[in-house]
């Protein structure tokens, strides 16, 4: 039996897919171009954002939207201090749970800062919007510590 | 309802990377392994295998089905896949057995993580809306679970420690384990922070390699003179994926599918659970309301080795060893799936009668 | 969808991952053969058991690794084929053109390669071909060694021996 090689290649393995968003994720990112944030509200009364199409505790369908703030505070983050290249920022910064005013439920987005001992858990944030909103998670840029 | 019985488990070494090894070249000494420990020539000697890995994990679209080349498919066999830990292909085993539909099955898992990067393709089994373009990966996920539990006072840095270094530990006695030492929570919390609330040490390792399971009625096991585990009972259950509305402090799909299985009616000598990251092995162990009478993780746990798609399977066959052993009379083996412990399993197993 | 006021109905999601594959040691050995200009197959260890080309690491009849080799020709027989005309995205050749399941003489399960140098609408099961290796001083660790197979003047296989030549080729 002959002795392999070690044979390496990388590679890249990647899609672009196409996903119809329905009308409760398509309201919000359509809110989102334009600069709005907007909620869901649950069965039982509590704001969720980004909304849900179902409430996951009774299945209901959920319709009614409700605006949100763009300010919100930190229930609890992640300091990252050694950014992977597929995160949204080259410099360190903090994947967190933000609690937007108006809502019940935090969302996960990324909090830029120029260091750890800045971010605290109650901390207040505020969305910055990125320069060409089109519709998508990101187009809320950040969020910056107030 | 037909007893189901555990009657061979093996599992290969957990290695950082398996370099020249496919899928097939990490199955064929598992399963030849088991093999001979039941005493069967391959998959034809068994009613039905089911298997869990997952193509992302190498990036090879159908690469679970150069796993088949494995079994001796030929004359055809009753074969499934779940994408998914090879402790839901236990699961769909048993069912199977229970339905009636077979009396043996061979049940194995295989991950090479090492290709990819893992917390990077893990982001995408995420919301595909709101989380997976942000490319939240999940360690800093369970960073956040962490702190939460840290800033509410359920659990100190030292907590966390405390199961790194029984990990490593335990896992001096475990030949498969990737990571292992006699290490005190002391020299853990030495160490900088990696992910801040979590250190490295906090983390289980990535890991290549497969592990491999053989159950069978009660019956078949007595018939075929092997020493057996009973699995009293099976269940698994989900939370919503959406991690702002759960209470990521506790584990309420793990403690409900433990009362399925029926775990409170008896003594816990042993639990293994899949807890990738320390402070997740604390809310565990509570949500399972484990107390000191309780050998935890004595494999050391996947903080000493984690093959993806595998290492679930593996929880359950380290209780199974320890029962056939006769370490222990009565155990519990949980597994887990998604971000922060989203997807929860739970199997309790009974000593079976002396062969 | 000027109108920003439109309803979103559908976005696009780049999915892009990287990787560093790593060959199995079956492949590996293969590979590493065919770099020599030789293609090898490999097979069980015990008498007559079936040579796959390529290998893959076991005989998924069994389940046994295959660690013996054998060197087999690059002379071959078609099993079946299909003739492309539609474009196929990143692939480089021009349609209409010829794939085929192609048998190696002293293999017995067939690999996916091009045919050129023939008569597309003449292309036929039972035909046999042998490779058109490219220039030495371009082999790799690749299939691609071999541009094509080219049809050959030699006698049809007959369908039931297909897979099952000697390394030698059809006896006369």
């Amino acid at each position: 039996m002959s002795q392999p090689e070690i044979l390496n290649q990388a590679f890249e393995l990647g899609f672009t897919y196409t996903r119809s968003t329905g009308p409760v994720v398509g309201r919000f990112l359509t809110e989102l171009k334009k600069r709005n944030i907007v909620g869901i509200k649950a069965s039982d009364g509590r704001v969720i954002v980004p909304p849900m199409e179902y409430d996951p505790d009774t299945a209901e369908e959920l319709s009614e939207f409700v605006e949100v703030g763009q300010e919100g505070e930190i229930i609890s983050f992640a300091w990252v201090k050694h950014p992977r290249e597929a995160h949204p920022s080259e410099r360190p910064f903090a994947w967190a749970m933000i609690k937007l005013d108006g809502a019940d439920v935090p969302m996960v987005h990324w909090v830029a800062s120029d260091s750890e001992e800045l971010v605290s858990t109650g901390a207040r944030v505020k969305a910055t919007w990125s320069d060409d909103t089109k519709g998508y998670i990101t187009d809320i840029a950040c969020f910056e510590l107030v | 309802m037909k007893e189901i019985a555990i009657v061979g488990y093996q599992q290969s070494d957990a290695v950082s990377d398996a370099g020249a090894q496919n899928e097939v070249e990490l199955i064929i000494p598992v399963l030849s392994r088991i093999f001979e420990q039941v005493g069967i020539t391959n998959a034809q000697d068994v009613d039905f295998v089911c298997s869990g890995s997952c193509d992302y994990l190498q990036g090879a679209a159908f690469a679970f089905v150069l796993g088949v080349d494995a079994l001796g498919a030929v004359p055809p066999i009753k074969e499934s896949h779940v994408e998914m830990d090879a402790a839901w292909a236990l699961y769909e085993s048993v069912l199977k057995i229970r339905m009636g539909h077979a009396d043996s099955a061979l049940v194995y898992g295989f991950g090479k993580s090492s290709p990819g990067e893992l917390p990077i393709v893990l982001s995408q089994q995420l919301d595909p809306y709101y989380l997976a373009p942000q490319w939240v990966d999940t360690i800093s996920l369970a960073a956040m679970q962490a702190r939460m539990m840290l800033d509410r006072g359920l659990i100190t840095e030292r907590d966390m420690a405390e199961v790194v270094a029984r990990s490593r530990r335990n896992a001096l006695d475990n030949p498969h384990a990737q990571l292992k030492g006699d290490v005190t929570a002391d020299d853990i919390l030495a160490e900088e922070t990696y992910l801040s609330p979590l250190r490295r040490s906090d983390c289980c390792p990535i890991s290549d390699g497969a592990s491999a399971m053989v159950i069978c009625t009660v019956e078949k096991a007595k018939a075929w003179g092997k020493p057996y585990a009973v699995i009293s009972g099976i269940d698994h259950i989900i939370e919503s994926h959406n991690p702002g509305m759960r209470d990521l402090t506790d584990s309420v799909s793990t403690r409900k599918a433990a009362e399925n299985a029926g775990m409170g009616k008896g003594k816990v000598d042993v639990a293994e659970l899949y807890a990738p990251f320390s402070h997740q092995e604390l809310i565990l162990s509570r949500a399972l309301g484990l107390g000191d009478d309780t050998n935890i993780n004595p494999s050391g746990g996947v903080l000493a080795g984690n093959l993806m798609m595998a290492s679930g399977l593996s929880r359950i066959g380290e209780v199974f060893n320890r029962i056939v052993a006769g370490d222990a009379e009565r155990g519990v083996a949980h597994t887990t799936s998604g971000p922060c412990l989203q997807h929860n399993l739970v199997a309790v197993l009974d000593k079976g009668e002396v062969a | 969808m000027s109108d920003e006021n439109e309803m979103i109905t559908g976005i696009e999601v780049p999915i892009y991952l990287k990787y560093n594959f790593t060959a199995g040691a079956a492949p590996a050995r293969f590979l590493s053969q065919l770099k020599e200009g030789k293609l090898t197959g490999q097979s069980r260890s015990d008498p007559g058991a079936p040579v796959y080309v390529p290998p893959r690491g076991s005989c998924p009849a069994t389940g046994q690794p295959t660690d013996t080799e054998v060197e087999v020709a690059d002379k071959a027989t078609v099993q079946s084929f299909t003739i492309v005309h539609i474009p196929i995205p990143g692939n480089p050749i021009e349609p209409p053109f010829v794939v085929a399941n192609l048998v190696a003489d002293g293999a017995n399960i067939s690999f996916i390669h091009l045919m050129s140098e023939c008569d597309n609408e003449q292309v036929h099961i039972g035909q046999r071909v042998q490779a058109v290796w490219r220039p030495e001083e371009e082999w790799d660790y690749s299939m691609d060694n071999i541009k094509y197979f080219k049809p050959i003047d030699e006698p049809d296989v007959p369908v039931e021996h297909i897979g099952k030549l000697p390394v030698t080729g059809l006896e006369a």
